[in-house]
């Protein structure tokens, strides 16, 4: 493989991509991670001299809305170029071979890089039924899970659904749904990219920084990567001022509405939800949840469904929540009905409780990432 | 005779396996299964009926539209909930935009391989290619220096000696039939197409926030705010970038996908004969162009039996029944019961995993097998393309006039394999011709002083009635769409959906009528049952979308006579 050292340079200057380009790119990787500049020169030497690693990716009781996503990928051209990093020698939604032959290019990976090759799997894995829920070649998801995942160097679950069960596993969990770890016990760094669907940014600046270090990043209680699961929405929300002064939206487009006001009051779970939409937003930058005028629904925290639904009723209590002239108009609206749902449900404490089982529940923290569990969340 | 298994079947959404019987060098027998089953609608069952509109949308990350919009649909029918204008607008553009991506993609990188050859694509002349790509369209990106290049990268990319996603596919095989300079320009544009739909998908996060799944859908209307004046609304900003995106989906899709399938098709008019199927077509019709209660659609809705186009029947939603013979659901005594008891439970029967072979005497899949008036439908854009030719649609008669004339080919040619693949192309062409009209009446609506976004009225579920049934239709990218609720309590009692996928890809019914896969499979030639890609072609040519498909509920006569189209 060595002669193969420095084909992305190669690569680079026959899509017209300059060093100077390959830099930019490197410092916007770096900054989805929140590293000084410097770091972008050391991305880009580590991207050029890189050759291919093998992934192959799964897919079990998926929508298919986080390879759409990784389609998605972003930054024109060099995004690209970053995709050709990789083999993916498994990926039923792109790939050309079908049937056996498409079998046959999982089972060789399995078995000749055995160890060395990384497991992307996406939708959660059902253990009812005998997991004739979900079968593909006549093999039950959980017996694919077990045997990829365990040969696999790292396994990166994308998606709610791959990390905590997701919609399937929502109440009642009619199939047994389960996420990676509670399916594959033990499986060997697990790194978890929760969200309905992944933002590709992240999968993108996961891959970078494991090319880069040849280690995987620290990550949260829930095996997440700090990088992009280290604050709140609420953290960095554009309309955070509005929640602090106490301007909110009531009414679908009012005054408030159109000015951007607060999504408090209309049910936004962003005081609760970790993750980097809106630093990195969607679609190359575009536009994000919130930005449209949307409530976040939590889509990145485990039993989003069932712990952030009704999506509508606004949270009880938030941590930090600025007790100015807004607090005293939220407690009265607390008290039409949602308080009842939410008293009963005790969603923040759930949450809480959540997170601490999972801290305590089976799955070690990466092994190759320093210091593994952060535990910086509440 | 060889009994041949093609599972997984790649390059669709979700997880779908063929069994057929080859004999003599042709498909004797098909069985169509989904493997998969989640449950979403018992998931539903308890739920807030406005939160159901983002269940719903993740039974598909894909078309991450459809079922969000007829969710939406459904729940405002059953609530007597009605959006304003600018909802039914935003919702037209997203559907549009939706529907024009969706097809673009699946003809590059769900479909193209079944009829490219990439490794013969080495082989071309990059001149030659750059003639034939010119002779086809005034496409900028023509040049011999630019086919070259795009070669070159292919040539480096296979002797890197890590094929990745193009390992161990049918290069080679007898069915190919491109000449390798159209190989290479399908390979370029298999590339392009992978930078154009990242491009054009911004559409949804200017109107939803992001793809996939928008968030910007709800029961009444929508959330993204509309003024001229505001800074974080859709204002005059958001018109010009969707002008622009628009703008470069008609250049895309008319310099660029019409050639390309037009060039292609001319190469394989043998597939104009094949894969023909059930002969009936079912549209529920889409695009509303007022807000009237029966308001007059973009793409008419009706019935097409037996191929003849002639004749477009009305749509009557009472001639729907579904059956679970060869499915893994209890049969409910094979009594229909009354909308507000029918409830069907998943009872897997077939061979314990892992297994070589289904059961398909008995049951084989997690389809059920939907029926109008008994006899399986065929939906989605040839469908669709069918009954609005035969309504007399008069943008749709040209552009089927148009495609038909450049191949020398007949309306009988449209019953086929190629047919779908053309009328996929042509309504994409339609679309964005369409699409830049709704932008305006945004503006225009706009400007009139109505940025009513939201039925206020109907929110708070203290104004609903104590018991409600709903229905939601959609025309999807892949067809038919409808969803139907029932509400008690402001509460979901029951949801079920019906979907494209359910109908096309269904297993055989009661009385043993094959479903669309499985009766256009039928006569396929397979050249070599160890390489099935005529198998592919085929299957491939519906856009299966198999998450979609799978449901559990069943919908009775009753209630699906009060729906109404949307």
């Amino acid at each position: 493989m060595g002669s193969r050292e420095g084909w992305l340079a190669g690569e680079l200057r026959r899509r017209g991509i300059s060093r100077r380009e390959l830099l930019l790119f490197s410092a916007g990787v770096a900054g989805t991670f929140g590293l000084p500049a410097s770091a972008a020169s050391q991305i880009a030497a580590a991207l050029t001299r890189a050759k291919k690693p093998t992934l192959v990716w799964l897919e079990f009781q998926d929508c298919c809305g986080n390879t759409e996503s990784f389609l998605r990928s972003s930054a024109p051209s060099v995004g690209e170029v970053v995709l050709d990093l990789l083999s993916v020698d498994y990926h039923e939604t792109i790939m050309a071979a079908a049937g056996f032959q498409a079998e046959d290019a999982l089972k060789g990976v399995v078995k000749d890089s055995a160890g060395q090759f990384i497991a992307v799997v996406e939708g959660s894995i059902p253990t009812g039924a005998d997991g004739a829920y979900c079968t593909i070649g006549g093999r039950s998801a959980l017996e694919i899970a077990r045997d990829v995942c365990g040969k696999a160097a790292a396994t990166i679950a994308v998606g709610t659904c791959a990390t905590y069960g997701g919609l399937p596993a929502a109440s009642p969990n009619p199939t047994g749904a389960l996420g990676v770890a509670d399916a594959v016990p033990g499986v060997k760094n697990l790194i978890n990219l929760s969200a309905c669907p992944i933002n590709a940014a992240n999968l993108g600046a996961l891959l970078t920084y494991y090319l880069t270090y040849k280690r995987w990043p620290p990550l949260d209680g829930f095996r997440r990567p700090l990088f992009a699961y280290g604050k709140t929405i609420h953290d960095n929300c554009e309309r955070r001022a509005h929640f602090d002064a106490g301007q909110y939206v009531e009414i679908w487009g009012d005054d408030a509405h159109r000015s951007g006001a607060c999504l408090y009051k209309m049910g936004c779970k962003g005081p609760v939800t970790y993750q980097n939409c809106p630093t990195i937003r969607w679609n190359e930058g575009t536009n994000w949840p919130i930005g449209c005028g949307h409530p976040c629904i939590g889509c990145a925290e485990p039993d989003f469904w069932d712990r952030m639904t009704p999506f509508y009723k606004h949270l009880p209590n938030v941590p930090g929540f600025n007790a100015g002239a807004g607090i005293d108009t939220v407690g009265a609206a607390l008290t039409v009905g949602a308080a009842a749902a939410f008293a009963g449900h005790g969603v923040l404490k759930g949450i809480q409780n959540s997170r601490k089982k999972r801290n305590g529940g089976a799955n070690p923290p990466a092994e190759s990432g320093p210091g593994g569990n952060a535990g910086s969340q509440p | 005779m060889s009994h041949v298994v093609v599972d997984p079947v790649t390059r669709i959404e979700g997880h779908l396996r063929i069994e057929a019987e080859v004999d003599g060098g042709q498909v004797q027998d098909a069985w169509s299964s989904s493997t998969m089953f989640r449950g979403i609608e018992l998931i539903l069952k308890g739920r807030d009926p406005r939160d159901a509109w983002a269940f719903t949308q993740r039974i598909c990350g894909v078309c991450t539209t459809v079922h969000a919009i007829a969710s939406v649909r459904a729940v405002e029918n059953a609530i007597g909930a009605k959006p304003p204008p600018n909802a039914r607008v935003l919702r037209n553009l997203i559907m549009a935009s939706q529907c024009i991506q969706d097809h673009v993609i699946h003809f590059y990188h769900l479909h193209a391989l079944d009829w490219v050859d990439v490794v013969s694509a080495l082989k071309a002349d990059p001149e030659k290619t750059s003639a034939l790509a010119q002779s086809i369209s005034d496409w900028p990106l023509s040049s011999t220096k630019y086919f070259a290049g795009v070669k070159t990268r292919l040539k480096d990319f296979v002797e890197r000696g890590q094929l990745g996603p193009f390992a161990n596919a049918y290069w080679g095989h007898p069915a190919y039939k491109l000449p390798p300079e159209a190989n290479l320009l399908a390979v370029a544009h298999y590339l392009e197409a992978l930078d154009w739909q990242r491009d054009f998908i911004k559409m949804h996060a200017i109107l939803g926030g992001k793809n996939p799944h928008l968030q910007s859908f709800l029961v009444g209307g929508m959330a993204t705010p509309v003024d001229p004046d505001r800074q974080a609304s859709i204002n005059m900003g958001s018109v010009a970038r969707m002008k622009e995106l628009t703008a470069r989906a008609r250049d895309f899709v008319t310099k660029v996908y019409l050639p390309d399938v037009l060039a292609v098709a001319s190469f394989y008019k043998d597939w104009a004969g094949v894969g023909g199927g059930v002969g009936n077509y079912m549209v529920y019709g889409e695009y509303p162009e007022t807000d009237d209660d029966k308001p007059p659609l973009f793409l008419p809705s009706g019935i097409i039996r037996n191929r003849n186009l002639g004749k477009v029947e009305p749509l009557d939603p009472a001639k729907i029944t579904e059956s679970v013979k060869h499915s893994w659901y209890e049969d409910g005594a094979g009594q229909p019961l009354h909308p507000r008891e029918g409830l069907t439970q998943p009872k897997y029967t077939g061979p314990k995993p892992p297994y070589e072979r289904l059961e398909t005497a008995a049951k084989y899949s997690w389809l059920k097998s939907p029926r109008y008036d008994g006899e399986p439908m065929e939906v989605g854009p040839l469908a669709r393309m069918l009954v609005a030719y035969g309504s007399g649609h008069k943008r749709v008669q040209e552009l089927v006039g148009t495609a038909l004339k450049s191949l020398g080919v007949g309306p009988e040619a449209l019953f086929s394999t190629l047919g779908r693949i053309a009328a996929r192309c042509v309504e994409t062409v339609l679309l964005t011709e369409k699409i830049d009209g709704w932008v305006d009446a945004l503006a225009v609506n706009m400007e009139k002083g109505d940025l009513r976004i939201h039925d206020t009225g109907k929110w708070d579920p203290s104004s609903w009635p104590k018991e409600a049934f709903g229905a939601g239709f959609h025309e999807a990218p892949r067809g038919a769409l409808g969803h139907w609720v029932h509400i008690k309590n402001g509460t979901i009692a029951n949801y079920q959906c019906i979907v494209p996928s359910t109908w096309n890809a269904g297993p055989r019914d009661g009385s043993e009528k094959r479903g669309p896969y499985e009766a256009a499979l039928l006569r396929t030639p397979v050249a070599d049952p160890k390489q099935p890609l005529e198998i592919l072609r085929t299957v491939h040519s519906f856009d299966p979308c198999m998450a979609c498909g799978v449901h559990v509920v069943d919908v009775q006569r009753r209630e699906l006579a009060r729906v109404r189209t949307p």
